[in-house]
């Protein structure tokens, strides 16, 4: 009993040294980790840009168009209203991943920077998401923050600015920090069109070293801890924008 | 009260839902600077829709307005501008609530008059003052009580030093007991000499601060006269019914 427990454990340590310190490999690991965070972080930034422009073009769309004045104001909102549908329904109706491939083999083909790549498709593909979690959230403040702001003399921009958008981003603050979670999780498919990250890391030191539990299991050890991690921060933030309010 | 007219309305129509509602027919008012105008009104007779055309809140269907003389129904007018001199006090305070009560009550002093943060924070403090609320400056809108809340309303629309003050029933939301506060702060500002159009169901303030009363009803003005003739002698019959169910 003693003696299986010994060789097994031997047998362990001789295959976490042959997948992760013979001859460096923990490094495919780490540069991994540092692309995908690069990826995520970046995709989070594009996404978020697109997000409230896309959100306040087409909320702004749903409470004023009926009562703006006609002229070229009015005509560039049902037009960037429209193309904002096209983009929502084209994202979200095809997998990330055909997205990935077509604008690094359609679009980005003279290029090989792969992090640059992988943030702009996620990004893109993040955007739509986060402009619908944008546009619940200027929706569900009440029309009468609206109204106190334009009886002020603010107009409807510095309106959203001032007072729609900060109390939206807090209501939507949990949901946001949900889709930077999956954004990270989804940044695993970049390996497709050869961005070394987490997942891509783990799956070389697994063709180079016939291991696959090991690798993989590593690289799902570091994919937990670090969406644990982005709770728990979240989390603290959350707290802290509230604790005003009580 | 002085013979300047400061807001001047011409045959305002509104219509809502394409037409099928018609919510104020034809209305003429004229509303002179230093001047406190009750509108009373049952429930659904455009009282409330007829002020928030005042600051086109709404958009009128037809008619115009004229604030300070000019036509701000005017498609060219930056409605904006004209809105920042008349502040208005909401039936649900609309505080908001993501700032402290200083914060809410210097944000378009700052924003839109380009006051510094010590001096827009210096005329709110003495605003409170006035409204016994001083200690509450850096308090949030969730930690007052409705009565508090309408105050600060009020005062943060005087931050903006408005020259006309539209009050949507300012007291309808508020526990009972809390009418009082806020009806005292109203009644000193009238008679600061503050130009005033409450649409209120509070016949007593309409009674004893205001010098002109509305009665609307079915989207039109059906008699309008002093509180004593409007209350004492009404001449319409439908005046006539209301005031015998409300008093």
């Amino acid at each position: 009993m003693v003696e299986a427990l010994e060789s097994l454990w031997a047998d362990l340590a001789a295959d976490f040294y042959t997948c992760f310190i013979e001859k460096n490999r923990w490094k495919y690991l780490t540069s991994g980790l540092s692309n995908t965070l690069l990826i995520t972080f970046f995709a989070l930034l594009i996404g978020v840009v697109i997000g409230i422009v896309i959100a306040i073009v087409r909320s702004t769309y749903v409470k004023n168009y009926k009562e703006m004045k006609p002229g070229l104001g009015k005509k560039c909102l049902a037009v960037a209203n429209w193309f904002c549908g096209v983009y929502l329904t084209v994202i979200r109706g095809t997998p990330v991943v055909v997205q990935l491939m077509i604008i690094y083999y359609c679009i980005f083909v003279s290029s090989n920077n792969g992090i640059l790549i992988g943030a702009v498709s996620f990004g893109i593909n993040s955007g739509a998401y986060v402009a619908e979690i944008f546009r619940s959230g200027i929706m569900s403040i009440d029309n009468g923050q609206f109204e106190a702001g334009r009886s002020l003399g603010f107009n409807y921009v510095q309106t959203l600015r001032y007072i729609v958008l900060p109390q939206a981003f807090k209501n939507v603050l949990p949901t946001l920090a949900n889709e930077f979670i999956v954004l990270l999780k989804e940044t695993s498919v970049a390996g497709y069109v050869a961005v070394r990250d987490l997942t891509k890391g783990g799956d070389i030191i697994r063709g180079a070293t016939y291991q696959t539990f090991m690798p993989l299991l590593a690289v799902a050890a570091i994919y937990l801890a670090l969406v644990m991690f982005f709770t728990r921060l979240v989390n603290i933030l959350e707290r802290r924008l509230r604790a005003g309010e009580r | 009260m002085n013979d300047k007219i400061l807001i001047h309305v011409e045959g305002l129509q509104k219509e809502f839902a394409g037409g099928e509602v018609k919510a104020l027919q034809n209305i003429d008012a004229d509303i002179h600077s230093g001047e406190v105008v009750v509108v009373i009104g049952p429930s659904g007779s455009g009282k409330s829709t007829f002020l928030r055309c005042l600051n086109l809140l709404e958009v009128p269907t037809a008619g115009s307005i004229y604030f300070n003389d000019v036509d701000i129904t005017d498609k060219s007018v930056d409605i904006n501008l004209h809105r920042r001199k008349m502040g208005m006090v909401f039936q649900h305070f609309n505080l908001f609530p993501h700032m402290t009560i200083l914060g809410n009550m210097t944000l378009a002093p700052i924003k839109l008059l380009g006051k510094s943060k010590t001096e827009a924070e210096a005329k709110a403090m003495e605003l409170l003052k006035r409204v016994g609320l001083a200690d509450r400056a850096n308090a949030y809108p969730s930690q007052l009580s409705g009565g508090q809340k309408q105050r600060i309303a009020i005062v943060r629309a005087l931050c903006m030093e408005p020259e006309v003050m539209l009050f949507d029933e300012p007291t309808s939301a508020l526990d009972p007991e809390m009418v009082g506060e806020v009806l005292e702060v109203m009644k000193e500002l009238a008679h600061e000499g503050m130009t005033m159009v409450v649409v209120t169901h509070e016949m007593g303030f309409a009674r004893e601060v205001g010098d002109r009363v509305i009665f609307m009803a079915d989207g039109m003005i059906v008699e309008e006269g002093t509180p004593e003739e409007i209350f004492s002698t009404p001449k319409q019959q439908r005046t006539k019914e209301f005031l015998a169910k409300v008093l």
